[in-house]
């Protein structure tokens, strides 16, 4: 009767202890994923490159300090600049014929904007008191009209939106034949419509 | 009959709780291995503009971070009221950024050291200026792909 052993540790607030400690990571815990526009820097060039470019070609934006923006010297409103730049981009003002002709463009060909939207450019250019505010909204609508041409030009090819393709090939769990197939589409939409945002000034 | 009658006077079993602190200690070591306790300690404001049109940063060990904004009242009689450059746990100028920068490049395991991505969070009130020069120190060491990390959201908001 007496000689039991040692007693038993009563392990009934075990379970308590755990949730403690459970809670305390569940709200500790910030699974977080950041997400930004990413942008490719131009490389640096010891002798500066003269490219020749048409002045129509380039389409100059510019934020000045309290973050007006002037597009082509005109101060214009940013809600209006994504149809700008669609315009812009997607104008094909080459003659049929011209090597710089656009088949796929559905814009206005007007002669005297951009060519084609391989060569068109947008030159984005900011004061040093801008706030970055205001630049990345700037930056923000101009990608969204780059994607709004890319995702027309693939639901006419694929009948799929481009950012469905894109985020498909970057998923991981994409299968490799399948990713090759996804990888052409998105190298021919890109090759369509080319991100051609520049800070730089351009002359 | 009676057999099934004398059943029906018992009351219902209790569940057994042994297994629940095995259920609850591996939910435990669930998190406990997933989280990550920030290894940086904030010196400056760091409101994030908002834009629609974001890619995911994927893959933790291939970023850099930098912090750009107002340095928080605890600097601010010491540093002013200029916007700064934070990496790791402290102020950077402009000019030793490339080799900050290098460095933790350099920290990489060699096979990452290509994709390298930098990270920039920068304070929506933070003046162009200053990302401008870091983006030219940036050029200068070839650390060419960078994100401007942002919130989710209507970009409009970043003009109020």
């Amino acid at each position: 009767m007496m000689n039991k052993g040692a007693p038993e540790v009563n392990a009934g607030s075990m379970a308590d202890i755990a949730f403690l400690l459970l809670i305390f990571f569940l709200v500790t815990t910030v699974i977080e994923s950041d997400a930004g526009l990413n942008r490719l820097l131009p490389r640096i060039n010891p002798d500066q490159i003269i490219v020749d470019r048409k002045k129509k070609n380039v389409l100059p934006i510019f934020i000045d300090a309290k973050g007006q923006l002037l597009v082509q010297e005109r101060p214009i409103e940013i809600n209006e600049l994504k149809a700008i730049a669609i315009d812009f981009i997607d104008n094909g003002g080459a003659p049929a014929g011209d090597p710089a002709y656009c088949n796929y463009c559905k814009g206005n060909g007007n002669p005297k904007s951009s060519d084609n939207p391989n060569n068109a450019i947008i030159s984005v250019n900011n004061n040093r008191e801008t706030s970055y505010g205001a630049y990345i909204t700037v930056q923000n609508e101009l990608v969204s009209a780059y994607t709004e041409l890319r995702n027309r030009e693939s639901q006419k090819l694929y009948g799929q939106d481009f950012t469905t393709i894109e985020s498909a090939f970057l998923n991981p769990e994409t299968e490799k034949e399948q990713k090759e197939i996804l990888k052409e589409k998105v190298l021919v939409i890109q090759g369509k419509y080319p991100l051609n945002i520049s800070d730089a000034t351009l002359k | 009959m009676s057999k099934f009658n004398a059943k029906k006077t018992t009351d219902t079993p209790n569940v057994s709780t042994a297994s629940l602190p095995d259920i609850v200690f591996m939910l435990l070591f669930f998190f406990m291995t997933v989280t990550v306790m920030k290894d940086t300690a904030l010196k400056v404001e760091n409101t994030l503009p908002n834009a629609s049109e974001i890619k995911k940063l994927e893959k933790k060990d291939r970023v850099v971070t930098i912090y750009i904004g107002k340095p928080t009242a605890k600097y601010v009689e010491r540093l002013g009221d200029e916007s700064k450059i934070q990496l790791n746990d402290k102020f950077v100028s402009v000019k030793e950024i490339g080799d900050y920068v290098s460095l933790e490049i350099a920290k990489m395991p060699e096979h990452l050291r290509a994709f390298t991505t930098i990270s920039l969070k920068v304070d929506k009130n933070a003046n162009m200026g200053l990302v401008s020069d870091l983006k030219q120190e940036l050029r200068q060491i070839n650390a060419l792909k960078i994100n401007y990390t942002t919130y989710e959201g209507n970009a409009f908001l970043n003009l109020e």
